[in-house]
């Protein structure tokens, strides 16, 4: 439909109509905003144009390529896929994120990933809230083959991630990934809980977890923002992991977030498969962003 | 982090001091930000742009109440179009099951919105306020789990499920529902199936495939209340594929302003019928689209004060 066609076409309707002017650049600025990138990149674009092009004929071609120059900056010193590190027996990594966000699932790529490194692999079912939450991380155990930590529904999920950094130290396992129930950010009695199973698990190893993963679904919008930063408070988030790009999100919010977080950017998640998974690469996600706008 | 809209609007209301009709000129000016307003609100910027030459139709010319400046008149007309718009009709946000039993309720969603969660609370309500008889099943042969949750579910709910067979298509398994139903005197059967991208081929036609076999009275489109410009993606590719009859927003419990809701319902038509406030099995509300449009808009203050104008 008519709504659609006008998004997609953003830059080459607004840069094919007429010579670089204010109402332009408001136009432009419109498109960037509304693509989640931000007001700090944002500006930066619509700042450089203002300063270098305004008067003159410009392409869409060329602001795309300022687009995506400007995105892939911001982007590239974020790329930094996990790395295990097996002298800390065990590696702790501890996967936080809202509702429905992809933390089950990406354990489940992960575990496989860091197996086919060669790596021992412990999962802790740490989400013992959600209905059947349980069974559905044994289920990406079985596929990854690698053990899981269970207890039943219900039980502390801070008790469980303590147990199962004993485990992991006794059986000999490189890395524990600990899952967690999804929660907003803005319920505080739930971020609580997620504060006390951060400090029960340094209780056992101070220096853990040597990651905390925040899972964002890739269709989210601005609440992104909120959700890092709120995260990063109670859990201390070191990286992020988007999920759900093989949609038609395109996850502009990551611009936004790298602005303004900094937050190494380890993966992305790319379908329900146990493949699925891809380092982030800043070129490739600024070209594949900038195409759509 | 969000400027509520009349913080956004101050430095235009400041410039707004004039009595009489609004002149095309204050309208524009204002309406510039309200545009980038709804934008940070989340919602789709082809939205926001149709959205605000509605206002601006219904705002130039008209009279400022005496009680009020300018940019405060702007504002409340942007509330009321909104309230319209994310209104509706009259008895839109019912559920319609009018038909012979048993009815098909059909909810769809891309991955994770909260379909199965959802599927839940609608049959405890519909058993629980309006006495039906209610079925359950999972057509989710996809997920890990997926089946299992709903079981669970439906113990904590008290409703019942359909036994879980494996090896059957989501087709199938849809069909052996309604047989169930019928032949078990269920009043609603609630279909609840996988998470799906709207660019998937091959599950957008089973999808299709679903509502075709079962026809159901209902469709549900299941929508995270913290999605933000991808609404408007979804919703036209969902809706090209079958007839959506109604929205369900989830996660209104978090803190997003929730423009997905506008998006969703100016692209889909369909009315939003339900708000998800949590995870608990009775945690869904009646949609209201006065508190919508205050949560998007960030300003429950200015609309109260202007009511009382
Ligand atoms: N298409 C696609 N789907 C994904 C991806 N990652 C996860 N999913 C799907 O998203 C849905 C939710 O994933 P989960 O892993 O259960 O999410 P979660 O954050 O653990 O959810 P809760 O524990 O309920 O908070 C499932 O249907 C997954 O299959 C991805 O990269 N692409
Ligand atoms: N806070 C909150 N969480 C919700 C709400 N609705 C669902 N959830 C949670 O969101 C997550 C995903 O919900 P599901 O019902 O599994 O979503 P789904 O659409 O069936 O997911 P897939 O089948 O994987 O596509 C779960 O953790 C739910 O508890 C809500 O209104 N508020
Ligand atoms: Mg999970
Ligand atoms: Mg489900």
């Amino acid at each position: 439909s008519r709504t659609s066609t006008k998004l997609t076409t953003g830059v080459t309707d607004i840069f094919t109509k007429k010579k670089l002017d204010e109402d332009t650049l408001e136009e432009l600025e419109d498109l960037l905003l509304s693509a989640d990138l931000g007001t700090g990149p944002t500006e930066e674009v619509v700042g450089r144009l203002r300063r270098e092009r305004v008067g003159q004929d410009v392409t869409d071609e060329e602001v795309k390529a300022i687009l995506a120059e400007v995105v892939a900056d911001t982007l590239r010193p974020l790329e930094k896929p996990l790395a295990v590190n097996p002298s800390h027996a065990p590696h702790v990594i501890l996967v936080v994120g809202v509702n429905g966000a992809g933390k089950t699932t990406t354990i489940g790529k992960l575990a496989s990933k860091m197996k086919a490194e060669g790596h021992s692999v412990l999962l802790a079912a740490g989400d013992t809230f959600r209905a059947a939450a349980i069974e559905q991380l044994a289920v990406w155990g079985e596929r990854a083959n690698v053990p899981v930590l269970t207890k039943p529904n219900g039980a502390d999920a801070a008790g469980l991630a303590y147990e199962a950094i004993e485990k992991a130290r006794t059986e000999g396992h490189d890395v524990v990934l600990i899952d967690t129930a999804g929660r907003l950010q803005n319920r505080s009695e739930l971020m609580d809980e997620l504060g006390k199973i951060v400090r029960v698990i340094k209780k056992l190893a101070p220096e853990a977890p040597h990651d905390t993963l925040l899972v964002l679904d890739a269709t989210v919008g601005q609440n992104a923002i909120s959700q890092a930063s709120a995260f990063t408070e109670i859990a201390g988030v070191t990286g992020l992991v988007m999920t759900k790009l093989d949609g038609t999100a395109r996850g502009g919010i990551l611009v936004a977030l790298g602005d303004k977080f900094e937050l190494p950017i380890h993966y992305i998640g790319v379908g329900e498969g146990i493949d699925d998974l891809r380092p982030f690469d800043a070129g490739e996600f600024a070209r594949a962003l900038t195409a759509d706008v | 982090m969000f400027d509520t809209l009349s913080e956004r609007l101050g430095g235009v209301f400041d410039r707004l001091r004039g009595r009489g009709a609004l002149t095309e000129e204050d309208v524009t000016e204002a309406l510039r930000e309200v545009r980038v307003a709804l934008i940070e609100a989340d919602v789709a910027l082809p939205v926001a742009r149709s959205f605000v030459a509605k206002v601006k139709e219904r705002a130039v010319g008209r009279e400022v109440l005496k009680s009020i400046t300018p940019g405060q008149q702007v504002v409340k007309i942007v509330h009321d179009v909104l309230v319209e718009t994310l209104g509706g009709s009259e008895g839109d946000h019912e559920l319609n099951l009018n038909r012979p039993a048993p009815v098909p309720v059909l909810m769809v969603g891309l991955q994770g919105s909260g379909k199965t969660t959802s599927t839940a609370k609608i049959a405890l309500r519909l058993q629980k306020t309006e006495k039906k008889k209610v079925l359950m099943a999972s057509l989710d042969t996809r997920r890990p789990a997926a089946m299992e949750q709903l079981k669970v579910l439906g113990e904590q709910a008290g409703v019942k499920t359909l036994p879980i067979v494996a090896g059957q298509s989501a087709l199938q398994i849809a069909n052996r529902a309604m047989e169930a139903a019928r032949l078990q005197g269920f009043d609603v059967v609630m279909l609840d199936t996988a998470g799906r991208l709207s660019i998937d081929e091959q599950l957008m036609a089973e999808v299709s495939d679903i509502h075709r076999a079962t026809d159901p009275a209902e469709t549900l489109l299941v929508l995270d209340a913290l999605t933000g410009q991808d609404a408007v993606q979804t919703a036209e590719r969902f809706k090209e594929r079958m007839p959506v009859t109604g929205v369900v927003l989830t996660r209104l419990d978090g803190d997003g302003r929730g423009g997905a809701a506008l998006s969703m319902r100016e692209v889909t038509g369909a009315p939003i019928k339900f708000a998800g406030v949590g995870e608990k099995i009775d945690a869904l509300d009646a949609f209201d689209p006065e508190r919508m449009a205050g949560r998007i808009l960030g300003m429950g203050d200015i609309v109260g004060l202007v009511e009382k104008a």
